[in-house]
Parts: structure tokens; sequence; C-alpha cells
């Protein structure tokens, strides 16, 4: 039993940064938007035992339940693929408002040189610079092209920042000053200064000041109360849909949210898509929402993996490099990490918010020359000082027990004196490196689980060493009394928190043969389905993913409005 | 009647001889084993405990939040001594004892976390990579019962003694070769019940107070973390460190 709804103009699959940007522009301008999610609806009332570390981090609070859907992994294709169980190396996020609303808040635009990699790698290094099993490729656009969207995406989220004297081109200063900065965070500031570095505030979602967005909304300063990363904000500080885009189409009267939505197949005759197809999972219900244009919105994994389910596209094959639906999956090579501890210094970490911070792009993107290394790209590196909690945060020496009299001790004095620091790296595409339908394994719907196939390389491993190198001298430079470099790197293991920076598996760029859909995030193979998101990423930068996420939706936006004008293929 | 029954009836006059051999009476009245041994227990406490009073008069009569949910009183002792083991008391403060980690691990044990309500638990199951995480088709009660059961087991075949018989060094010993993997056990291996063990201690002795853990904040009060605070915005440039007298979050819900 399905019940057929009756047509709107736009339903968006997933009520996150991208699905709330496109609802709330295209509502703006008079469309009929259904929002599908299917987790719960929150708001800012949520939120009020929220400094609970137990509940959001320990327990996954805000992240999606894996006994509904989850992955397979192997770390290459002779390991046979096994469910991820338990939450681990990354955390999605459910509900309204996705992964933005137990985000850091961390704002970055990628650099120009992430959007024409190929190009500009070939023409520094030549066109054998990697391997040929890395597969790189420019984004069919360019930073200068992509930067009023990036403009607007900083407004309507109220950034608060400085520039950057290693970024690209900015038309207009962040809409707000810089996080406060802490002693912990001057004393990087100094030290990185006097290596010939150019430190600068993290660009913040959490705002430095009270702050009304240019479609009316106001939200209050932060409170720097340490809750950010993994938790929803009480105060609506932190940018998040639910407290921006979500109201924004709300009050348009042309959006309506259904939460508990959960979609199941996308629709489709020739080379349009017709509809959703979505299960409401309270009730049991099914239904079919037709609509003009289907917008993919939801998580990186899951946009590739609806995408499969509903037979769109060609699939990546990765013996003949072939497909695209699938392929350039990749992550964030978290990587060269110092950690060092003061024996004469204490710091008030337990304060902080998820991006105040103090970062460097000197050993970021083409920023250095890298003629003489086995690694292209680097990533940002950066010191936060994001409020530590108790249970997760127990530094001690390097090979101290960690349990019993000794680790208590060093767990309790060290936690008011360590610093840590290491790089955001950038992670290239690679043919063996990709999403596909697992054969074993379903979810609660009786539909295959996505198999994510993938590993660290040889040019993360070198850019690990290379970080390494910088982070123990910023460290040192500090004047931490003990310090601890890790220059090793992989094999990716599913376990540890890493990042959930995950990226590709429906990629962006200029030629239907490699990538999955153009530069408004439409797809080559069906003109009225749109899949904004990191799923659009050829490869990831060396920065936090959402800046750049939600200049690419800003763009999907403009691109549905055209479609809706004038039909056909937007380039 | 089936064997089924034949056993169970045997078993029943088998355990009430027990009862009646055991002289464990009060005002005529025979006690169950089961409340027998808490109160051998009870009194094992108070004994133990005089340098701590006011903790035991916590735990045994105002702090109703202190009862069992999963573990048997058996298991409780067991798991009581290892957590502090692990987070021993010394001149910082209190052990994972006496900031009654052991009722905190039984209360999340009895919890959706404990069966692994929001975990991916549909076969087939493979033992796996090291790098693929946890595949075993055990949830959390089951590797603590089991787990703790290996305990008891190691210490018997390595002491003659029980777990909580043993001297600190003793139980450090036990505890160090679970730690290493050395000890066999079903369904998951030593270091990962040992692991499991050591990550919820520490859950215990800094979360919340509300979870039954932390007991006064005595945690919290070690680190110096303030807990539930609404602002830092005067603060966070200060070079001093900021000592502050610890929140819980019932002070948020009107308590």
């Amino acid at each position: 039993m399905v019940t057929t709804l009756p047509k709107t103009d736009v339903v968006v699959v997933g009520v996150g940064w991208t699905g709330g940007i496109v609802a709330a522009e295209l509502s703006k301008k008079g469309y009929k938007v259904v929002g599908l999610e299917r987790g719960k609806g929150r708001t800012t009332a949520d939120y009020l035992m929220v400094h609970d570390e137990l509940r959001y981090t320990k327990r996954h609070e805000m992240m999606q339940d894996l006994s509904k859907e989850t992955i397979t992994f192997r770390n290459h294709e002779k390991m046979r693929a096994l469910p991820m169980r338990q939450h681990g190396a990354f955390v999605v996020g459910t509900g309204v408002g996705g992964s933005g609303a137990h985000w850091s808040g961390q704002n970055y635009r990628f650099l120009p040189y992430d959007f024409q990699i190929k190009t500009m790698t070939e023409e520094r290094y030549g066109k054998n610079k990697l391997d040929s099993n890395y597969i790189l490729q420019d984004w069919g656009i360019t930073y200068d092209e992509l930067e009023p969207y990036f403009d607007t995406f900083e407004k309507m989220a109220g950034i608060s920042g400085e520039e950057n004297p290693l970024g690209g081109f900015r038309s207009n200063p962040y809409p707000t000053g810089p996080m406060k900065t802490s002693p912990l965070l001057q004393t990087f500031k100094d030290a990185t200064t006097n290596l010939g570095c150019h430190p600068y505030m993290v660009p913040s979602a959490n705002l430095s000041e009270d702050y009304t967005n240019p479609d009316g909304i106001s939200r209050a300063a932060c409170q720097y109360c340490g809750f950010c990363s993994r938790y929803g904000c009480e105060y609506g500080a932190k940018a998040d849909p639910a407290v921006t885009v979500v109201p924004t189409a709300e009050a348009t009267g042309n959006f309506e949210l259904r939460t508990h939505s959960q979609v199941v197949e996308i629709l489709h005759t020739g080379n349009k898509a017709t509809g959703v197809r979505y299960v409401d999972v309270q009730s049991g219900e099914e239904f079919i929402q037709p609509a003009e244009v289907v917008v993919v919105s939801s998580f990186t994994l899951n946009n590739t993996r609806l995408l499969l389910l509903s037979n769109m596209g060609t699939p990546y094959d990765s013996k003949t490099g072939r497909g695209v639906i699938g392929k350039n999956y990749a992550y964030q090579n978290n990587c060269g990490e110092t950690v060092g501890l003061f024996d004469d210094r204490q710091f008030n970490l337990y304060m902080g918010a998820g991006s105040m911070g103090v970062a460097i792009d000197d050993f970021n993107g083409d920023n250095f020359d890298h003629t003489d290394l086995n690694f292209i790209h680097g990533g940002s590196i950066f010191l936060l000082q994001t409020g530590k909690g108790p249970i997760g945060f127990n530094p001690t020496k390097d090979g101290t027990k960690n349990w019993g009299k000794q680790f208590k001790e060093e767990s309790i004095k060290y936690y008011s004196s360590q610093v840590a620091i290491d790089a955001q790296g950038a992670n290239l595409g690679h043919r063996y490196h990709y999403l596909d339908l697992d054969p074993t394994y379903k979810d609660a719907w009786g539909m295959p689980l996505l198999r994510m196939t993938y590993d660290y390389e040889d040019q993360d491993r070198e850019m690990a060493k290379f970080i390494g190198d910088q982070t123990e001298k910023i460290v040192k430079e500090m004047g931490a009394t003990h310090t601890y470099t890790n220059r090793e790197q992989g094999p990716f293991d599913i376990v540890p928190y890493q990042s959930t920076h995950n990226t590709g598996g429906v990629i962006m760029g200029s030629d239907p043969e490699t990538s999955a859909i153009n530069n408004y995030m439409q797809m080559w193979d069906f003109d009225n389905v749109f899949v904004p998101g990191a799923s659009a990423f050829p490869h990831n930068g060396g920065y936090n993913p959402t800046g750049t996420i939600g200049a690419l939706s800003y763009r999907a936006a403009e691109g549905i409005d055209k479609y809706l004008k004038n039909g056909g293929s937007l380039v | 009647m089936s064997e089924k029954g034949q056993n169970f009836t045997e078993k029943k006059s088998t355990r009430r001889n027990f009862l009646k051999n055991s002289g464990l009476t009060i005002g005529g009245v025979v006690l169950g084993g089961a409340v027998g041994s808490l109160l051998g227990k009870d009194n094992a406490t108070v004994t133990e405990e005089t340098g701590h009073q006011q903790h035991a008069a916590e735990t045994s009569s105002s702090n109703t939040n202190a009862a069992l949910m999963f573990f048997s009183p058996e298991q409780f002792q067991i798991t009581e001594a290892a957590v502090e083991r692990i987070f021993p008391a010394d001149d910082n403060g209190p052990g994972a004892k006496e900031l009654l980690v052991a009722y905190f691990i039984d209360h999340q044990l009895a919890s959706g976390w404990g069966t692994g309500a929001k975990e991916y638990t549909s076969g087939p199951f493979f033992p796996g990579e090291g790098t693929q995480g946890y595949q075993s088709s055990l949830n959390r009660q089951d590797v603590f019962t089991i787990g703790l059961a290996a305990l008891e087991s190691q210490s018997k075949a390595t002491y003659e003694k029980s777990f909580i018989e043993l001297s600190e060094e003793e139980q450090d010993a036990v505890l160090t070769e679970f730690d290493d993997g050395k000890v066999k056990m079903k369904g998951v291996s030593s270091d990962f019940f040992f692991s499991l063990l050591r990550s919820t201690t520490i859950e215990g002795v800094y979360a919340d107070p509300l979870y039954g853990g932390n007991a006064n904040m005595a945690g919290w009060k070690m680190k110096n973390f303030p807990g539930h605070q609404m602002s830092f915005m005067s603060m966070i440039e200060k070079d001093e460190v900021i000592k502050l007298d610890p929140i819980p979050l019932s002070s948020q819900h009107g308590h």
C-alpha cells in the first residue's frame, strides 16, 4: 500500500545544510518545497540538558541509529567488508540539521588550488608527480566563480573571522569579527609567527557577537561554554540549519518539513526523476512524493547509496576505471600530530568553543614547493580550544599505562596542561577508494548497505612525515616540557574517531565521462536531479568541508531555479 | 513428566536443603541465598569503610540510586574491586569505588547501551580484521557477564582466591593479564573486555552525577572541571587558572 501525494515543485531528501539551503532559497522564490528528513525535528529547547558529555559524546545522542542503517567497510578489495556495528572513525548526524547540528563550526573556503588541482599540479610539477592510481580532477568551477556563493553562505551563517593571509580572494570581510583569543591560542600565534608562518583566527560559525543575517534571523553570541562539537547549541550561537535556513524556509509558507521520513528510492522514467518513495518510520506507511525536481541532500555516504539503490547514473567500476557513482570517495588525512605537555603552565582547557582556534596555511594546498617532496597538497595546521570534557580527555606521558595510579596522577595533572597540533590533511581520489552496494548486509528496510573500500596511501604517509616535522617545531616553540610526534599514518581503522569529513561518490566536473554532476550539482544523466554536498568533492581539501559545501549548495539552488524556469541541462 | 521438569524439582529440593543447613535466619525466617549474601556484604562494607562514614551512609540509605539494575551482588563486588584498581584512591582524591563507579556501570549495562540498541547487530558474523571494528554477536551485558566470570576464574586458577580477596598487587597482576590479551575468554578477547571495563570506569568517574557515579562530583573536583556552566565569556581570555565550584545538570532541571 503506497499513497501517492500531490506533486510539489521541489522535494529535498535530507534537511541538513545542503537541503536546508536549497529549501530556503527556493521557497523564498515562491516554489513549493517538501523536506523529507529521516530523523526528528529540533529546536534550541532540545538542548537544555546538553552539557552532558556521556550522553552526547560517548553515547552519540545526535548520531544516526546504526541498528537501522550503517555502512560496511574494508581496506581493499581482497578483504571481506564487514558492517560498522558501532560509531567510530566518523559520526554521521541525523535529524533536522544533520551533521550541521553537531558540527564544530569551523568554516573554511577551500583554496583556489583545490578547484583546479589537476591543471595547477601538472603546470608546476608535470604529469607524473603522482602514480597513475591517484585520480586528480578539476572541479569544473574555479574559486573566483564560486566566491560569491561562499560570501552568501558566510553572511547567512554569520561567520566570525579575520582574513587568511594565504587564502583566496574575498569580496567582503567576514560578517562578524574573530572569536576571542585565549592564552593557549596566543602562545600558538606567537610560536608560529616566530617560525615565519602566517597565523589567523579560524573562521567560526560560533558567533563572536550577536548577529542578524540577511534573511532577518537573529542569533546570540557564543558563550564559550565548551560543549560544541557533537552537541547542539542551546543559545543558537552556533550556526545550524535548525536556527537559520530551516526557519527561513518555514517563514515563507512554501516549505513543508516532514520528519521521520526515510526516503528509500528515487523514482524515474527516461532521463527524468518523477519523485521519491519514502517510509514514515513511525507509522510504517509508504508514500510517493512526486516532484518537478529531486534534491539529494543527505549525508555524503547516503547520497551515493540512494543513487545506487535507485539505479541512477553508472556505478563506478575499479577494474575499468569507468563509471561515476561511488567514485573518488575520500576522507581527511588528519596527520602529523605533535602532543605537548607543560610541567610549568596551566590553561583553562574546559572552556572553549568548537571553532575557537588559530590556523596556518603555510603548509596547505600549493602554498609551499613540493618539487622535492613525494606528495602534493597538504593541510591547515591548527590549534583549537574546544572545551575539554573530563571523560574523553586524559593526557599522559608517552608510555604511561592507561590505567592505575600513574595514569590517574598524570591524567589529572595534564588535563590543564596539554596541547595537540596536527594538520587537517587533504585526501586525493584513488582508483581503489570507492563506494558501492554491499552484497551481504542489509538495512532495517531490507535494502543493501553501502560498502566502503578505503585506505591511506603513500601520498598520505609522506604528508604525515612532513607535517609531523612542522608540528613538532611549533609545539617546541610553544615551550612544552614534553613533546611526542606521530609521523605514521594508516592503515585506515574504522574504530578510533578521526573525522566526519567523508567526501566524494557523486563528484562534480566538466565531463560526463568522469563526473556525475555538473557545476550546478545537476546530474548529467537526470537533469531534474541535483546532488549538492561533500559527495560532490572530487577530492577533499586541507580544511573542514562545510564552508565549501555551503557555497556549492547556494550554487545548486541557483541552478534549480534556472532549471525550473527554462529546463534542460544548465551547462 | 519431562526430563526438564524432573531436574527442576531436584534443584528446588537441593536449594531448600541448602538454606536449611546454612543457618541464614532472622527471627526464625529462612532467608534466600541472594538476600543473605547482600546482608553479609553490607556488613563488610560498613566495617571496611569506617574512615569514609559519609560515603557508607550515602550508599546504604540516603542515596536511593545505589541499587542494582543488572549485576548480581557478586558481579557488583568484582566490578567494584576491579574499577578501584583502574582508578585508585590517592592523594588527588577518591578512587572509583568511593565515586560509586560500579553502580554507574551497572546502570549503564541495564540501558540500551548495554544491549546495543542503537548498534548494528545483524549477522552474518565474521571475526574481521583489526581495522574493521567490533564484530562479535555479544552485547555489552554479555561481555561483562563473561568477563567478570573470567576475572574470577583466573583469580582462582592463579591464587586459589576470589578476585575480591586478592591483594592490590595480585589484582593488578590479574588485570594486566586481561589487558595484555592473555586470558582465554569466550566471544571476545580479554583485552577487549578490559578496555571496555577501563573506558566505562573513566566514564563513571567523570560523567554527570545524574548517572550514578562521580559521587559528590568528586571526580570533577580532582580535574577542576566545573560541570554545567552557562558562560565563560568573561573568563576565556584570562591568564590565571580559574577554579569554579562544579554544578550538576540537576541544577538546570530546577532542583
